[in-house]
């Protein structure tokens, strides 16, 4: 059997005192589209965050592309190929569009390039040399996730790119999203928006206090719409 | 027609200013690199004016002990006590970044008197001279200045603009300054930001150093000589803005001046002058002048 990507086992993590994670463990194929859904404050950020070492407290066990991540700094596991585009965005006020994009190193080859990336988002090549910080929202957005392509990562970690934006730009990167998957790119996606996740993802992993409660794959999430509605609470 | 008293004036006015543009550029590389520091290690480094002077010292032990000429002083100097602040910041100064701001003052301000008392003991404090690199003067028509002052003031801006340049239009700037916004994110992109942290320390140790080989022809060479400096670059970097790299070569050039002209009007203020200004600057704008809220 391959092993996958990304094998999450017993992941428990720490802010200070409080316990966060209680041994998460889950599991993506290369290829794959993966979402953690659950409600606010369920641990999908945290688990992210501890992936890629952002948070510094946890112990268990993150193995990506077979070796052993827990315990390296997070400029280290970047650099196996993970690449991260936060919740709030993370765009940088003292540098411009361009200079955004090139921020992100490149830590395997094949990543995108300038041209393809402005052309897979237009709006960014016109603002270019506009200060980070002055785009819209939906734009920010389109900067978060456009900068991380250039950087040759075969595994994205998408924290909410819905969040607070109008519907159109949810299609928008709905069907960025897809062109990425398509591209053979591996995606762990984090989501409040249960229909924009519905429509994209492969498999998705259902978050509870911390804990992986239950999972289920595109083609029975539909049945099962009672009690995923029950674990969201929407 | 003027008259003869205006253009005495005048020539007074002009000559004061460029003399104050002389001192203008010490302040300005030494708030510079304080401002490089500041940004990065959110450490304010009172161990500036200890770095400068050891950047003067190890110009003047060069010359004196190894018959090295001031030319190549100007950059081994900055390179000995650039890998010397290096040291320091992997030996101590990363210790207290997560701490209060008064644990980063505490740490460099005892620094700063150790290594100026170590310099006293061994070598005193009346102070050495260091022989001028460049003889001769030059006629600007309404005063002689010695070309060596003039060079120091051309070769200031050039190290002003470059270090500009540096930190606001390359990658490696870029870096720098993404980092000085959201160290873990640019961390998590894969950078290694404490080798960055290090190297920036080194840095703006090393802009303190060249600022003592600088200033070694026209000052004494003592273990005190950046003491009293040290204090109105502090001033200059209030009134400038923490942080900000244009703001604090604007405002150290501009300040010198300012403290030249006073001398005109009113010399026994001209020492005071910079600290009314940083006064009026914190009651109408707290951030300083190029400064922004954080």
């Amino acid at each position: 059997m391959v092993e996958p990507l990304l094998k999450v086992e017993g992941l428990q993590a720490w802010y200070g005192e409080s316990h966060i994670l209680h041994g998460v463990g889950f599991e993506i194929g290369r290829g794959e589209l993966v979402t953690l859904l659950g409600r606010n404050g369920a641990g999908k950020t945290t688990t992210l965050k501890s992936v890629l070492g952002i948070v510094t407290k946890r112990s268990g066990s993150v193995r990506f592309d077979g070796g052993e991540t827990v315990g390296r700094p997070s400029d280290e596991i970047a650099r196996l190929g993970l690449a991260y585009c936060p919740e709030e965005r993370g765009i940088f006020s003292s540098l411009n569009v361009e200079e955004n994009l090139l921020l992100p190193p490149q830590v395997k080859p094949g990543g995108m390039s300038l041209a393809e990336i402005y052309q897979l988002f237009p709006n960014l090549q016109e603002r270019r040399r506009s200060q980070g910080t002055k785009l819209s929202g939906g734009e920010q957005q389109m900067l978060a996730i456009g900068r991380i392509l250039r950087t040759g990562a075969n595994l994205l970690l998408l924290d909410e790119p819905t969040e607070g934006l109008a519907p159109v730009i949810v299609q928008r990167i709905g069907e960025i999203i897809r062109q990425l998957k398509a591209r053979g790119l591996t995606i762990l996606l984090v989501e409040q928006n249960f229909h924009f996740a519905v429509a994209v993802a492969d498999r998705h992993y259902i978050m509870e206090d911390g804990r992986i409660v239950d999972t289920m794959t595109a083609a029975n999430v539909r049945q099962n719409l009672g009690k995923l509605q029950a674990h969201l609470g929407v | 027609m003027l008259d003869a008293d205006t253009i005495d004036l005048l020539n007074r006015i002009a000559s004061q200013s460029t003399l104050g543009l002389i001192n203008g550029a010490f302040y300005a590389i030494l708030s510079m690199g304080l401002a490089v520091i500041f940004g990065m290690l959110n450490v304010i480094n009172f161990t500036h004016g200890a770095q400068y002077m050891m950047g003067a010292f190890a110009a003047w032990l060069m010359l004196t002990e190894l018959n090295i000429p001031f030319w190549a002083a100007l950059v081994l100097s900055p390179l000995i006590v650039g890998l010397f602040g290096v040291v320091l910041e992997k030996l101590l100064l990363k210790r207290i970044y997560h701490l209060d701001h008064l644990y980063g003052f505490l740490l460099t301000f005892g620094l700063a008197l150790v290594i100026e008392g170590l310099f006293q003991w061994r070598w005193g404090s009346s102070g050495a001279p260091y022989p001028s690199p460049i003889s001769g003067g030059i006629n600007l028509g309404y005063m002689y200045i010695p070309t060596y002052r003039g060079f120091v003031v051309v070769a200031a801006l050039v190290i002003c603009l470059a270090t500009w340049y540096g930190i606001e239009r390359t990658r490696l700037g870029g870096y720098l300054r993404a980092a000085t916004e959201n160290p873990t994110l640019v961390r998590a992109f894969g950078i290694n930001v404490p080798r960055l942290i290090t190297l920036t320390y080194g840095l703006g140790v090393a802009l303190a150093a060249l600022a003592g080989v600088l200033a070694a022809p026209i000052q004494q060479v003592s273990a005190v000589m950046g003491t009293n400096l040290v204090l109105t670059v502090f001033a200059v970097v209030v009134i400038g803005g923490m942080g900000s790299i244009m703001g604090s070569i604007v405002t150290g050039f501009g300040l010198g001046m300012l403290e030249g002209m006073t001398k005109v009007v009113y010399p026994p203020a001209s020492n005071t002058v910079i600290f009314v200004v940083m006064a009026i600057v914190l009651l109408v704008k707290p951030a300083g002048l190029f400064g922004q809220t954080k």
